[in-house]
């Protein structure tokens, strides 16, 4: 077309990127890539192509790591990891900041490489990921010189196996690496194998940045190679991927003492209000759903319209549709560029075709090439598939609801949690409702904004974790002075009906039972065990709770969910409270706990107890959220929010003082607890009910069981409505809790085996534990 | 020298399109409609900022559009100093934009710009020097710029300035009425205006600049639109912030309600501020993306410039050439 047929028809025309640098780039290292490892790209072994989603066309050889080349690549990471630590926060900091200098000199490169690639639309790898891969690194830069002001007293994990997946390539190396770097770690990282480049191209700005050998090692290929690096001798594993494979990599690293951080799916609710700017919200869907072709693991997918404006809302939205322009994600005019791969284009075909809905698409679509148009399906109830499943790809599907309640109710109708948008101009309405939703990022009027200072995670089946701001430093930390690391002692009576039985101690029989939402129980197996004094005279009995009185809890915890929306002020008169009944029959609760343990520590345990709910009485209006420097005109709001329904298992070595610990953290921030009370000394639980019945601790809010670890703790592992399951028992259930906690997801924290020193309050990490962060952003600006 | 074609001067480029746009006729004052109307200041910045990074154009593509925005410049003089003779070299201008080498060597037949825009005093020499150009005579009004002058005579400057032969009247709200929240006041002053313009078209200056909120911005589109403004227009050239992105954004959210709700197409003009051709580029591409092509056209999109003419004529040159190009190889307006 000529100047004259334009100035008619006024087309955009093409506007492409040259591809020119990075070709060159390729072709400059042989087009042949082997891993990176100690500082050096190894000789290519067996290699498989990865190709241009946009053409089809092959852009170069890459390695399927050998297990010697994992092992390798871990083994230079254990041995750099000391030097690296030991250089000293500020030392590292100068080569992050090297790093962050190269990513910035090199940002085009890097942009137009991540699309040859991944197939994303230049605009979003040149104006949205590279700034935020600077960004990552400049604040981790920082967090590393601060390190030792940040996070007193601790230190690096050691080697963090890193596993990033295809849809940003580049973005979730840098929040992979960053902070696992600036804390003193070293990684070895596996980037996904439709998209290693520019992994590779990270790994050769390493050598200029300064980075020390075995520091940083890259290892390519497919999932064989990840699942060599969960099995493989590293301290930490950092996972972003589909839920399936999260559950998998939980599953293999239950019992050996690994970390673990999942970043998975999601099926975020993105919600409009009647008073919404509504061709703002549109245009935010615009960057929810079609952001990087829908393939967005907190994409706003899920479409809930407040009923009266929903015609209005999708008669523009689809005129929006019609307006976005898909093709050659190297033309500077594209909105939707190329999936990564045919694969997922055949998958997400697949689900529309399926779909019961009414599908509306814009379009068109260019000819080759793993292109889908915008797709919106409308029509749908909750219960459809498509309401459910994380499609992965450019398909937003609608409902409609009545009411705010009714608008909270179907966000968390899922079994994600990692996102969600509310779009509304009253202020009152959103900061309502955003934290109602069960996501662990929300955006008010926004949707997906990130930032290195804003934490990102998710709830439920979306992982655990955080990325970003100091939460996600303590995932790449851990105390420089761990608690003496003293083996659990071991049961001092057999439980169970086979024991020897004592003389009985005391003039009246005493029958403890269960305490279940608020009231006592009797075990629904009708077995009870007797418990015996460190003399062998027989104490008392305690019921042997079963599945049954496990699920009966957790349902009485589950209907005391008004205790989150308590007050902090009012949950602490309730541990202050609680102290004070305690406190009140401190004598007789000493004088149980010198008889079941034969020891004469009862005073000093139950005035430690009574100091223990002092102490968490008093976190619980101060340990709160903060308000992070990101850069918009705004804020975003790091919320502690309580998990939900923890259950623990309470240790032997302070049968007392090991529960209030663990209860009173939990309850101070707003969760409710099941508790399995110490398996050789639970009489001293069943005697606290009394005192909690006496203290205003609503009922429901602190269940307590008897019986034996070994069958309960694999029952709460399991139990899908259960969020956390914590253990400090002495029996070895941690390997189980961890394996079994995969059905949800749930969050867990074992002790291996190992025993803890209860004398401390060790406040920071039971509040990390009891709390998950959300993080709600909230731009201003009238 | 060539003279063209006459043309009569009322033949206005809204009817000389071949669409025959109709004019907004407009329709009753729709207070819910009107109180309803949102604009979240921090998403609409958002939209805007990234805009430039969405679209663009290039090589001939760039000219193409380029030439296109000429077209729908208002060539402005508004100054105390302005002289028939002043005047008559910015109509000159208006008629011969672009140097004719350049146009041929792409091209193109010969454009003229949307409009000359003046005060009511140079109406006369500008009729003049346009006579048979078929470019239009804008001419600022009502009290230009304040509006604040007596309401009378605000119509009858009107009024008069039409007699004078000034095919386009560009109109300024009484900012008051929208920070009082007085929207039938605004709506009845803007009715009688729009009255006594008769045959010439209306352009609703807004002063966005002094309007404090977006959301005010929104409302007083509406209420402009509904009381039959053909154009609504951003600024006088004179506020302490003129033409922007995200006010753009908002008014010509309110044309795509306003047409989806009445049919009728209001055009657009941005003024003020506006002075590189890159900057026009994205206000095009704002256009597009928003309005549609339809909106392309100086029937229903202007700018108010003075400075963007000459910066579009270097990069033309520059396109042309492939050399940069320098301002005294222009000639002046």
């Amino acid at each position: 077309m000529n100047v004259k047929d334009i100035f008619e028809t006024m087309d955009y025309g093409p506007a492409p990127e040259s591809a020119a640098d990075a070709l060159a780039w390729i072709v400059d290292q042989g087009s042949r890539f082997g891993c990176f490892i100690d500082g050096e790209f190894t000789t290519p072994g067996a290699v498989f192509e990865t190709r241009n989603p946009a053409t089809g066309e092959v852009l170069a050889e890459i390695t399927q790591a050998s297990d010697t080349d994992v092992a390798a690549a871990v083994a230079a990471a254990r041995a750099a990891q000391p030097g690296w630590e030991g250089l000293g926060g500020p030392g590292r900091a100068r080569v992050l900041y090297a790093l962050a200098r190269l990513m910035q000199k090199h940002a085009r490169l890097f942009a137009v490489l991540e699309t040859l690639d991944n197939g994303k639309p230049i605009r979003e790898s040149r104006d949205i990921d590279l700034p935020l891969v600077q960004r990552h690194f400049y604040y981790h830069a920082g967090q590393a010189q601060l390190m030792g002001d940040v996070l007193p007293g601790r230190r690096a994990l050691g080697v963090c196996g890193q596993i990033v997946p295809w849809n940003f390539p580049l973005l979730m190396l840098s929040w992979k690496v960053a902070p696992a770097l600036a804390m003193g770690n070293t990684v070895v990282l596996k980037p996904a194998e439709w998209t290693s480049l520019t992994a590779l191209l990270f790994a050769d700005i390493c050598r200029q940045a300064g980075v020390p050998k075995g520091v940083v090692n890259i290892v390519t290929g497919d999932g064989a190679v990840g699942e060599m690096i969960v099995g493989a001798e590293v301290d930490k594993i950092a996972f972003t991927g589909s839920t399936a494979v999260g559950r998998q990599i939980r599953e293999a690293t239950a019992g050996t003492g690994k970390a673990l951080t999942l970043e998975l799916g999601g099926k975020s609710p993105y919600i409009i209000f009647d008073d919404a700017d509504i061709d703002s919200a549109i245009e935010g869907l615009v960057d929810a759903i079609w952001f990087n072709q829908g393939q967005v693991c907190c994409a706003g997918s899920r479409l809930l319209i407040q009923e009266g404006i929903a015609e209005d809302v999708l008669g523009r939205l689809k005129h929006r549709m019609g307006t976005l322009r898909i093709g050659n994600p190297l033309d500077k005019v594209i909105d939707i560029g190329a999936m990564v791969d045919p694969v997922q284009v055949g998958r997400v075909t697949e689900m529309i075709e399926g779909t019961a809905g009414e599908v509306f698409q814009g379009g068109p679509v260019p000819e080759g090439g793993c292109f889908l148009p915008p797709t919106l399906v409308t029509g749908l109830e909750p219960a459809d598939p498509l309401m459910q499943e994380e499609i992965f790809g450019p398909v937003l599907v609608s409902t409609t609801f009545r009411t705010p309640a009714e608008a909270v109710a179907l966000a968390n109708n899922t079994r994600y949690g990692l996102a969600a948008s509310v779009w509304t101009e009253n202020v009152n309405l959103a900061l309502d409702v955003a934290p109602k939703l069960a996501a662990g990022v929300v955006w008010v009027n926004a949707t997906n904004l990130f930032d290195a200072a804003a934490p990102f995670g998710g709830l439920r089946e979306s992982g655990f974790g955080r990325e970003g701001g100091p939460e996600g430093l303590m995932a790449y930390t851990r105390p420089v002075d761990p608690a003496p690391e003293k083996a659990a002692p071991g049961l001092g009576v057999e439980p169970g009906l086979g024991a020897e039985p004592g003389d009985p101690v005391g003039p009246i029989d005493r029958t403890a039972k269960l305490y279940v939402g608020g009231k006592q129980a009797r075990p629904d197996g009708g077995y009870s065990r007797p418990v015996h004094g460190a003399d062998g005279g027989l104490m008392g009995h305690v019921g042997l709770a079963n599945r049954k009185d496990l699920r009966n809890a957790v349902e009485a915890a589950q209907a005391a969910s008004g205790w989150a929306g308590a007050s902090a002020h009012l949950r602490a008169q309730v541990l202050y409270f609680v102290a004070e009944n305690l406190s009140a029959r401190a004598a007789e609760f000493a004088g149980r706990l010198d008889a079941m343990t034969g020891g004469t520590g009862g005073a000093a345990e139950v005035d430690a107890a009574v100091d223990r709910l002092f102490t968490f009485a008093a976190w619980s209006d101060k340990y709160d959220g903060a308000a992070r420097a990101v850069p918009i005109r705004g804020t975003a709001l790091a919320m502690r929010r309580p998990v939900g329904l923890i259950g623990a298992l309470c240790p032997d070595e302070a049968p007392l003082l090991g529960l209030v610990s663990v209860m009173a953290p939990a309850i101070a921030m707003g969760n409710r607890v099941v508790l399995v009370a110490s398996e050789r000394a639970p009489l001293a639980a069943t005697d606290f009910y009394q005192v909690l019945d006496t203290s205003d601790v609503p009922g429901g809010v602190v269940n307590i069981l008897t019986g034996r670890h070994e069958e309960l703790a694999p029952e709460m592992a399991r139990h899908l409505n259960m969020d956390a399951v914590w253990s400090f028992s002495s029996a070895a259930v941690s390997g189980d809790i961890e394996r079994l906690s995969a059905g949800n997801l749930k969050r867990t924290w074992v002790n291996h085996g190992a025993g803890r020193d209860w004398g401390l309050a060790d406040a920071g990490t039971f509040l990390e534990a009891a709390t998950e962060t959300q993080t709600i952003w909230v731009p201003w600006g009238e | 020298m060539t003279v063209q074609a006459p043309h009569a001067t009322a033949q206005l480029p809204q009817v000389t399109e071949a669409s025959h746009e109709p004019r907004n006729p407009g329709m009753a004052l729709d207070l819910d409609w009107v109180r309803s109307a949102q604009a979240n200041t921090s998403a609409i910045e958002r939209r805007a900022a990234s805009l430039s990074g969405r679209r663009s154009v290039k090589k001939e593509f760039q000219a193409a559009w380029a030439l296109r925005a000429i077209t729908c410049i208002d060539l402005t003089t508004l100054a105390g100093d302005d002289t028939p003779g002043r005047v008559r070299r910015l109509c000159a201008k208006a008629r011969q934009p672009v140097r004719a080498d350049l146009l041929s060597a792409m091209g193109m037949d010969p454009i003229t710009v949307g409009a000359v825009c003046v005060y009511h005093d140079m109406i006369a020499p500008a009729v003049e020097a346009l006579e048979g150009s078929g470019i239009p005579v804008a001419a600022v009004s009502t009290g230009f710029p304040a509006g604040l002058s007596p309401f009378r005579l605000r119509v009858e400057e009107i009024t008069e300035s039409v007699a004078a032969g000034a095919a386009e009247i560009d109109i300024v709200i009484s900012r008051r009425h929208v920070l009082t929240g007085n929207w039938q006041a605004l709506y009845d002053e803007m009715r009688i205006f729009r009255e006594a313009c008769g045959p010439a078209h209306v352009k609703a200056i807004l002063a966005t600049g002094e309007l404090g909120t977006l959301r005010n911005v929104a409302k007083a589109s509406l209420v402009c639109m509904m009381a039959g403004a053909d154009f609504i227009k951003t600024s006088t050239g004179k506020e302490g912030v003129n033409a922007t992105l995200p006010v753009s954004l908002v008014m010509l959210r309110a044309i795509r309600a306003y047409h989806a709700r009445t049919g009728y197409r209001v055009g657009y003009k941005p003024a003020g501020g506006i002075s590189k051709a890159k900057d026009a580029l994205v206000y095009q591409s704002l256009m597009k993306e928003e309005l549609g092509d339809r909106w392309l056209r100086n029937d229903l999109f202007r700018f108010g410039a003075s400075s963007l003419l000459g910066d579009i004529e270097r990069q033309l040159e520059h396109h042309v050439t492939g050399a940069y190009s320098a301002g005294w190889r222009h000639a002046l307006a």
